[in-house]
């Protein structure tokens, strides 16, 4: 009784944290690069977008893997995408009425989770072949990894571009040169792009990441 | 932008300086996956914007004369993922009867343009302006032009981007994010056109 008890929350774990880490889906997956790079020029916004998508990747993942034993192999993509398209819809009225200055900054990208690649990857690779139980577990791993990837890529161009670090309001700290001098071409497009690749090559360089 | 905003400056805004892949991060993964080759990046492009045409069209017809009468604007993403779906396959079929040649050419991208968020991004952001059917059409032809002119301009760097003796970390994806900063940094000295 004990170990049965003890092995699935065990493989829980192994299941989170392989998405977490393992197979980051930005980092290592490159997956999913335009919420990466379009939401992310404040810390907010990333953090918003990273709830939202664990939002939609664990009611997409659970429904997914409960209807996994009717959906016929044929049509399964075409569910999948509504199922998706549903949870997106759900997610974006509930942002604009709780909190529409997310909603209004995220903008179009709020729609796009639905053509979100990773998504629709861990629906066809993980949830329709797996219990409900470890598909949550995928859900919340790959979910909290992509927020994490988010996160670092955010928190580096609103450094570096403002010269603070203001968390929902709150102004956490500012550096006293840069706030006055913000390298504004960070929290620009281009800024994006270097950032990303930047920390591609890091992660590359620190044998974190293998070359191609 | 409303109703009276021009064709042109629509056109102009979506090839050069609202440029999907360099202002709006849409189409990413074909951006970086496609781009190593010019002629498949020819290919591609061409493929996306027949479909930004189509699906533009579809889209704004079925928004402006069902969405907005019935007052059902939030089920845009449902619906558009589906039109969007279904015209990719009716464009599939469609130029397999009729055309070979051209098929061999797009044919392997056209199931890849279904997950393509420039796709759904551009009728969204039709959605967004509150454009006309005419004027969602110029703007997805502006779109795809300006996604296949970004593909190119991407291919012909990358093709020689591989010769260079660069640090094995920098070496493919790094290296393209890096050039497309670059590009991006160039393409904003447009911003002030219109």
């Amino acid at each position: 009784m004990e170990i049965e008890k003890v092995k699935p929350i065990k493989k829980f774990w192994q299941e989170f944290k392989k998405g977490f880490v393992i197979t980051n889906p930005v980092f290592v997956l490159v997956l999913g690069l335009c919420p990466t790079l379009a939401v992310t020029s404040s810390i907010d916004n990333a953090l918003g977008m990273g709830i939202g998508v664990i939002f939609v990747l664990l009611g997409s993942n659970i429904i997914i893997s409960l209807i996994r034993r009717f959906t016929p192999p044929i049509v399964r993509i075409p569910v999948f995408i509504v199922v998706i398209a549903s949870f997106v819809t759900i997610l974006s009225l509930v942002f604009e009425a709780f909190i529409p200055p997310l909603y209004e900054a995220l903008g179009i990208y709020l729609a796009l989770i639905v053509v979100n690649c990773i998504i629709l990857g861990r629906a066809e690779a993980f949830a329709s072949k797996n219990t409900v139980f470890y598909s949550i577990a995928d859900a919340l791993g790959i979910g909290m990894g992509f927020t994490l990837s988010l996160f670092i890529v955010s928190f580096l161009r609103e450094i570096l571009g403002t010269g603070k670090l203001t968390v929902f309001g709150l102004n956490l700290f500012s550096i006293p040169v840069l706030s006055q001098l913000p390298l504004s071409f960070f929290i620009m497009p281009p800024g994006a792009f270097l950032v990303l690749g930047l920390l591609l090559a890091l992660f590359r360089w620190l044998g974190v990441l293998k070359n191609e | 932008m409303n109703n009276s905003t021009s064709l042109i400056t629509i056109f102009i805004s979506m090839v050069i300086i609202n440029n999907l892949i360099l202002t709006k991060f849409l189409g990413l993964c074909p951006f970086f996956g496609v781009s190593k080759k010019l002629s498949n990046a020819l290919s591609m492009g061409a493929a996306v914007t027949l479909v930004m045409v189509i699906a533009s069209l579809a889209t704004s017809i079925i928004y402006n004369y069902i969405l907005i009468p019935y007052k059902v604007e939030f089920m845009n993403i449902i619906i558009y993922i589906l039109v969007i779906a279904s015209l990719v396959q009716i464009v599939e079929l469609t130029i397999k009867r009729t055309n070979l040649i051209l098929y061999n050419a797009l044919g392997i991208y056209l199931p890849l343009i279904t997950t393509n968020c420039a796709v759904l991004g551009i009728t969204l952001i039709n959605a967004n302006n509150n454009f006309s059917v005419l004027q969602s059409v110029i703007s997805g032809l502006g779109g795809g032009l300006g996604f296949t002119l970004m593909l190119l301009i991407m291919s012909g760097i990358r093709e020689r981007l591989e010769l260079a003796d660069a640090p094995s970390s920098m070496r493919g994806l790094p290296a393209a994010f890096i050039v497309a900063a670059l590009l991006a940094l160039a393409f904003m000295g447009f911003s002030g056109l219109l």
